[in-house]
């Protein structure tokens, strides 16, 4: 017993201590779940919940744009469609949210797949417009048919998961840990498990090479929309169980546009950039509103720390803080801290430039 | 009903024509996409604003005034912003939507969200068989006629055109070949952004105006350029009159067609990309197709 818990702890120290990214993740999670122990305030609840809603929702675009290479301009649609498909539903059957939320994800399933076909067609621009079309039909459609989705007001009445908002904060948190991990682990380049990581970024560098390389183009890109499509359907069901309402405002251009910010915020093609990217941008605007003067400013502030962000950190903002805390062996490619001059497992020197120069002077 | 829908597409398919040709014209010349494009075209229809309303300018110096302000600020922009990430084309996108927002945010603490109107040039209509045309919309249609059909002549004809189009082409070897690239995209930045003021000019006194202007009509450029064709300045002006009128036909054809507009422009964009990807007019290279 005593020696299985020191090869854990051992296991533990070596994969997740001695990496940088790895202990910043770990001690976000724990604050994650601590938090409503933490403060019970309403306001602040709800701030964090539809964060985390929101995270969900920037990482499957990720997936989607950052790994697969297909710039998706119109995400809103996913989220949207499951949204409106789990509120209907729950809505006519009154079924609980345990069975709504699946659906509206399988909603989310085959919104990807009908976009995803023109997709294999169409490249860079050209995708990026014709995704971006897609909501706005949907949004014309909302409106002209208003008797079954509401029409501007939108559907509302949706049950939500416990009267306890801090019950529904954990059920939220906990789906958005697994959908997290999953997405983590499908889209890992390194794996040792899956290859649809590789084969992943092989389409999004050079989609021709890829193909020469006998690589099913067709299928990994119907694959990454449709598990995109999965996820940002979760995020979508979440959010109308959460909020009690489906409307048309998640359709709208800016609400697909914010994925977009907040994910390039963070770092584009890293799962854990969109998640920082949303975490640090959607709260720094609702505390912002809490004051008069911010309330008024708030999307300026915005603005400008993208902006001047993206001007100076064009790989975001997450990437950034690991390139600096974290550095990689030169022969051995282990990650180590940066404060490190030699390597935890092999020894080698981590900096040779510095300590070239050092022995020249 | 039909000559309503001839008129009437023809009309905004002009005033779209304008916008998306500066839109096309930044895009293809040095491959940035602006998608800041209408929220230039708003802030100078606000200039326009201030000049008339709240200066008691005539209609015609505000208009010069704000053509002026807007082509500095397309410049300072280009130089602080697009300058300096030129390489990284989502991140160019993402600094144009958030310098869009930035505007929209600022015109939202100067005057409000209350939706405005510009005086228009010329009051009255004109009967054309029946159908009462405003003397606003025949201007704005003559004018954008003028406007592209000098703009054509400049690109055609003159050393600076063939200066620019030589850029479009290929970049490195203009510069090769004694072109300043770096002055080629001022200018053309500072073409394309006066563009989108004079079309203020135009379509300020037809559509209100509000911070949220800028949205409608981005969404109309893009289609018209990507229906156009990458880098076809000419598709783009073909495009931005097939997509009025599918836009007139079910405004006027279809009943609840006032909200379907967009999307009927929309869903004609995509039928057209899924039959030629690369566009109406664009150039397909052969390792692209897949």
């Amino acid at each position: 017993m005593k020696g299985y818990l020191f090869l854990m702890y051992r296991w533990f120290h070596g994969e997740v201590l001695s990496i940088p990214g790895r202990v910043i993740a770990l001690i976000f999670f724990i604050c994650l779940f601590l938090f409503p122990l933490l403060t019970q305030e309403p306001y602040y609840l709800r701030i964090v919940t539809l964060t985390i809603i929101f995270a969900i929702f920037a990482a499957s675009w990720d997936v989607l744009a950052g790994y697969a290479g297909q710039l998706n301009l119109g995400h809103g649609l996913f989220f949207g469609m499951a949204a409106y498909t789990a509120a209907f539903i729950n809505i006519q059957l009154h079924w609980p949210p345990l069975i709504t939320i699946p659906i509206g994800a399988i909603a989310g399933v085959l919104v990807g797949l009908i976009v995803g076909i023109p997709a294999l067609r169409l490249r860079g621009m050209y995708l990026a417009l014709v995704t971006l079309s897609f909501p706005l039909i949907m949004l014309g459609m909302v409106f002209v048919f208003s008797d079954f989705t509401g029409g501007e007001l939108g559907l509302f009445g949706v049950s939500v998961f416990s009267p306890s908002r801090v019950v529904s904060y954990y059920v939220i948190a906990i789906v958005f840990t697994i959908c997290i991990f999953i997405m983590y682990k499908f889209t890992d380049a390194g794996s040792k498990h899956l290859r649809i990581g590789v084969i992943l970024h092989a389409l999004r560098e050079d989609e021709i090479a890829a193909r020469t390389s006998g690589i099913d183009t067709i299928r990994y890109k119907l694959l990454a929309f449709a598990v995109s499509g999965f996820f940002a359907g979760i995020a979508g069901g979440l959010y109308t169980h959460y909020l009690r309402v489906a409307g048309p405002s998640t359709l709208e251009l800016l609400f697909s546009f914010n994925v977009l910010l907040w994910t390039i915020f963070g770092g584009l093609g890293t799962i854990y950039g969109a998640v920082a990217g949303v975490f640090i941008l959607y709260p720094l605007t609702e505390v912002l509103s809490l004051f008069e003067l911010g309330e008024k400013i708030r999307y300026l502030v915005l603005a400008v720390v993208l902006i001047f962000t993206l001007l100076y950190m064009p790989e975001g903002i997450a990437v950034w803080v690991l390139d600096k805390i974290e550095v990689r062996c030169p022969r051995c490619k282990l990650v180590n801290v940066f404060w490190r001059k030699r390597c935890r497992s092999c020894r080698a020197d981590l900096y040779p430039e510095k300590t070239k120069m050092r022995e020249l002077l | 009903m039909l000559l309503n829908i001839l008129i009437n597409g023809l009309i905004v398919g002009g005033m779209y024509a304008l916008l998306a040709v500066g839109f096309a014209l930044i895009f293809s010349v040095a491959r940035i996409l602006n998608m800041a494009h209408t929220a230039f075209y708003m802030v100078s229809a606000y200039v326009i604003y201030i000049g008339s309303s709240m200066l008691h300018l005539s209609l015609f110096p505000s208009i010069v005034m704000a053509i002026f302000v807007t082509v500095i600020l397309g410049i300072l922009c280009f130089y602080l912003f697009f300058d300096r990430v030129k390489e990284h084309e989502f991140t160019v996108m993402i600094i144009a939507v958030a310098l869009a927002s930035a505007f929209q945010e600022i015109l939202l603490l100067i005057f409000g969200g209350t939706i405005r109107a510009i005086p228009p040039l010329a009051e009255g209509f004109y009967d054309i068989g029946g159908t009462n045309v405003s003397y606003q919309h025949i201007f704005a249609f003559l004018l954008s006629a003028l406007i592209l059909i000098v703009l054509w002549i400049v690109l055609s004809k003159t050393k600076l055109g063939s200066a620019i189009r030589a850029v479009a082409q290929d970049s490195e070897i203009a510069n090769l070949m004694g072109i300043s690239v770096r002055r080629v995209y001022v200018t053309v930045m500072g073409i394309s952004v006066g563009l989108a003021a004079v079309s203020a000019a135009v379509m300020g006194p037809i559509y209100m105006i509000s911070p949220m202007m800028w949205g409608q009509p981005l969404v109309i450029v893009l289609a018209a350029v990507v229906l156009g064709g990458e880098g076809s300045i000419g598709g783009a002006v073909i495009a931005a009159f097939i997509l009025g009128y599918a836009e007139s036909i079910v405004v006027f054809m279809v009943p609840g067609g006032a909200f379907l507009g967009g999307a009927a422009s929309m869903a004609v964009m995509v039928l057209v990309l899924l039959v030629k990807p690369e566009g109406l007019f664009g150039v397909l290279f052969e390792e692209e197709r897949l």
